[in-house]
């Protein structure tokens, strides 16, 4: 009889132990992305099925990510944090990380593991550059350059960039030193290998902004990611760099007389952090979400609505058609070997140390 | 106010007996009535001020106390004397003109900053602060906070725990350190027990359980070298000064020196000390171009020199934009004063149109309509006026951001303009007229200084506004066009130099005061009429 009773009583707690658990998780979320394309990407991928599953969970969306850091540690400061969820790139995870504004995470608890079994850790491998950083996509800064202005020779490297007999026309270049330092010493004769030996240095930095000049005049500068492609099909500019999606989109989406030119493109990460000192309740709802939304189905599935490729190994050959247009969208992925024939990794250590002191140089020598 | 305040010694002093000869006036209930008529009057200015009150706190909560806050941040640097607390102490005394890094002490007050600090996850913040002033801090902070843990300083654990293996009991440690006697023998031990049980608490963990780190038997072995262990009621520690003498040493500066060869480098060191005090003039020299080094205060590298000339600059195409809008906007205002009201009335809507239009959809439009396959363009070719091969540049530079600002700004100056112009008797120029005035005479010595004030409201209103415009330099500016404004964006959202930040507005700030008050000397702050 007593058994009887604690066998029922142990089986009534183990069924509500499961229940508590979800009563214990908040209802609402408030996830930080970029907007346009990139968030839509992600709800279609991950808040969508989430909230099939879960139906008293509540989204909400926050276009903020690109003043994400101020805005965190401003809300940290007030001790009022309102986010739950950040998308950022990997440089402002490190940054975030380094304030303690960001949580950091244990790939091995807090990520799923791939469905072969390989750990997240693994899975993830380089790509898990600071402790609190959940890489979601690889994309790469590169050359897009209009087809019908570029003559019977298009562009192929990275250094016709900087060939105005070439190529005369206007260049879009990004309003910061970031990638352009390295393809200037790049096209100035440095070995890949050696560029950031070379641009550590004073000197260094002097050779790379005077490849810069030899240009300067040519150049329209963009600060968001969204200028160049509407610089190309206007027509203002004969090539420029941006995000490799934003090209996607004007070639494929918009069948604009753009094309890619992957040389010397430059790889970034962006993911999500968790903002430090969430409340019980919101944190366990958030990990719960990230776990599911960043499992290797959930990667290959963004690439469906847009060109980044997934952060996870084991996504990789999950990567299917494109959603609305029906193409195969791994030979738009910076990641496809045709595309990764020459690449850069952007250099987190490198810039986080000299970000302060090249972009003072870059700026006054913008200025002059 | 000073009527409130000369009521105070008046309510103090007892009145004279009513009705005696020469004494004061009285009200109706015998209180004289200077001082009845007094109290009505505070009376009146408290019901007003309370009438006022939530405006006023309201002011003084959302836009005064942030920005008080913000300018504050300018000078503000405690986080250095906050996360070093006992490298600062040592580091006073050390030459940053010596040449060479630091003697021991140093580093072992660093040794125990650095190993509470990377604890807190403060280290990386200090390194990025201290990135701002020289390269490559951010790194080597990150990185020596990752080998801090795994110092050889375990041989004074080992050495302490062979000695007395109570050492290692947490809970013997707390005893010792509640005790006055053993805290003024161990000083340097006791200083860092109390900071690592004030981390401890924040995370909820008990320091009678928590297992002693290194660094507290670093602390306790330099401790017992220093005063021998004197005035110690513990018998242990005096036991282990005794035997310290003879311990196995490791040298901090050496484990330092290996983590990161930078450690030895002088101005690593002349840095922290030169921005060791909790205030700091550092932020407002960088932005006037100079810094603050080891060795005093310098002007900045000339390739690194940019912020005197973008104030400059932002003063100068304010001036512009200004001088643009008057020139625009006064014909447009006189037309609309002299017009019937109804016709005016309609032409104002299409002055308020644009007023009501987002900001980034007019900056925009004028994108398209500058640029070099843009609208104007266009038209010019195909009139044949511009060659196709060279098109005007007009955007991305400063022209872009005069034409776009001085659009965007014009109802400014014709609002102000209009309604002073309505106010000026057009019999006044009748009758310079039937005085033998030219038109143009008339207009000038008649009617133009009638309608100064109104100029001198609309300047203020666009000039202030220009020279703290950030978004549509932004957008159409491009290198040459840009304001001192949007290097304060670049700092608030993106290099998170706060401090920097703040010092550029707090120098626009003063300078627009400034213009203001020299503004106020030369025309006068009541020729000024908004309407």
């Amino acid at each position: 009889m007593k058994t009887k009773f604690i066998a029922a009583l142990a089986a009534s707690t183990a069924l509500l132990a499961p229940m508590a658990m979800a009563e214990d998780m908040a209802t609402d979320m408030t996830l930080v992305s970029w907007g346009g394309a990139y968030q839509k990407s992600q709800v279609n991928a991950y808040a969508v099925p989430y909230m099939d599953m879960h139906p008293d969970v509540k989204v909400v969306w926050d276009e903020s990510s690109n003043e994400a850091v101020a805005k965190l540690r401003a809300m940290n400061e007030a001790g009022n944090v309102t986010w739950d969820l950040v998308d950022v790139v990997a440089s402002d995870a490190i940054r975030l990380c380094d304030e303690g504004l960001a949580m950091e995470i244990d790939p091995d608890t807090d990520l799923a593991a791939a469905p072969d079994g390989t750990s997240a850790a693994d899975d993830f491998g380089d790509l898990l550059v600071s402790d609190c950083f959940i890489p979601q996509i690889v994309y790469s800064t590169t050359f897009g350059y209009r087809t019908d202005l570029v003559g019977d020779t298009p562009p192929t490297k990275i250094c016709d960039v900087f060939d105005l007999e070439a190529y005369p026309g206007k260049r879009a270049l990004e309003k910061r030193p970031i990638n352009n330092m390295e393809w200037a010493l790049l096209c100035d004769g440095v070995a890949k290998d050696e560029v950031y030996d070379v641009l550590a240095t004073p000197e260094g930095q002097e050779k790379a902004l005077a490849k810069l000049d030899t240009i300067k005049d040519s150049v329209i500068w963009w600060s968001a990611g969204a200028d160049t492609p509407q610089l190309l099909a206007d027509g203002e500019v004969v090539m420029g760099s941006t995000y490799n999606g934003r090209l996607f989109s004007v070639i494929v989406e918009q069948k604009q007389p753009v094309a890619m030119l992957w040389d010397a493109q430059v790889f970034d990460l962006d993911g999500w952090i968790i903002p430090a000192g969430l409340p019980a309740d919101r944190l366990a709802r958030v990990k719960d979400f990230v776990m599911f939304a960043t499992d290797t189905q959930r990667l290959a599935d963004q690439a469906k609505y847009i060109s980044y490729g997934p952060a996870r190994d084991s996504s990789a050959p999950l990567v299917g058609k494109h959603a609305d247009l029906g193409i195969d969208m791994a030979p738009h992925m910076p990641t496809d070997p045709n595309n990764a024939t020459n690449t850069f990794l952007y250099n987190y250590e490198f810039w986080a140390d000299y970000r302060d002191d090249i972009d003072a140089k870059f700026q006054a020598w913008l200025a002059k | 106010m000073s009527d409130l305040k000369s009521t105070g010694p008046q309510a103090a002093a007892a009145p004279p007996p009513a009705g005696e000869p020469g004494g004061p006036v009285l009200a109706a209930d015998g209180t004289p009535l200077k001082r009845s008529l007094n109290r009505a009057l505070r009376r009146q200015k408290l019901r007003a001020l309370m009438l006022i009150a939530p405006l006023l706190l309201f002011v003084l909560l959302t836009f005064i106390a942030p920005i008080a806050d913000m300018l504050f941040r300018s000078v503000e640097n405690q986080i250095v004397s906050e996360t070093l607390p006992e490298t600062v102490v040592v580091l006073h005394s050390w030459d940053s003109e010596s040449g060479e890094a630091p003697a021991e002490p140093v580093f072992d007050a660093f040794y125990v900053d650095l190993f509470l600090a990377q604890e807190q996850k403060l280290h990386t913040r200090l390194g990025s602060r201290l990135n701002y002033e020289k390269t490559g801090m951010s790194s080597l902070f990150r990185k020596s906070g990752r080998r801090v843990g795994k110092f050889d300083t375990d041989i004074y654990t080992d050495q302490l725990i062979a000695l007395d293996p109570s050492w290692k009991d947490p809970a013997t440690w707390v005893a010792m350190m509640a005790d006055s006697g053993d805290r003024a023998a161990l000083p340097f031990t006791a200083r860092t027990w109390d900071r690592w049980v004030a981390y401890l608490a924040t995370e909820g963990d008990d320091p009678a359980k928590t297992k002693i780190e290194d660094v507290l038997f670093t602390t306790l072995y330099l401790d017992l070298r220093a005063t021998n262990g004197s005035g110690a009621s513990d018998a242990r520690i005096t036991q282990a000064a005794q035997a310290a003498a003879g311990f196995e040493t490791v040298s901090l500066r050496d484990q330092f020196a290996d983590a990161d060869k930078n450690w030895m480098d002088p101005e690593v060191w002349g840095t922290i000390k030169a921005f060791s005090p909790r205030y700091t003039p550092g932020y407002f020299l960088n932005s006037v171009d100079m810094q603050k080094t080891p060795h005093g205060i310098e002007t900045r590298p000339e390739n690194q020199q940019i912020y005197m000339m973008l104030f400059k600059r932002t003063i100068f195409m304010s001036l512009v934009i200004t001088l643009s809008c008057v020139m625009l906007g006064y014909p447009v205002a006189w037309i609309l004063a002299n017009l019937p009201t109804r016709t005016a009335n309609l032409l104002m809507i299409l002055v308020l149109l644009p007023f009501w239009t987002s900001l980034l959809v007019r900056t925009s439009a004028w994108k398209v309509m500058l640029q070099q396959q843009g609208v104007i363009n266009d038209t010019l070719v195909w009139l044949g006026i511009v060659d196709d091969a060279d098109r005007l540049v007009m955007i991305n530079n400063q022209f872009g951001t005069i034409v776009a600002m001085t659009h965007i700004l014009l109802p400014f100056m014709i609002l102000p303009l209009y309604s002073v112009m309505q106010t000026i008797q057009p019999t006044y120029l009748r009758a310079a007229k039937s005085l033998g005035a030219t038109n143009w005479t008339a207009f000038w010595r008649v009617y133009f200084p009638q309608s100064v004030p109104g100029i001198g409201a609309g300047s203020i209103l666009v000039f202030i506004l220009s020279i703290g415009y950030y978004i549509t330099p932004e957008i159409v500016g491009g290198t040459t066009g840009t304001f001192i404004s949007n290097r304060i964006a670049y700092h608030i959202s993106s290099s998170l130099n706060w401090g920097l930040g703040a010092a550029l507005g707090a120098i626009l700030l003063a300078a627009v005061m400034l213009l203001y008050w020299a503004y106020d000397k030369v025309v006068g702050i009541d020729n000024v009429k908004l309407g």
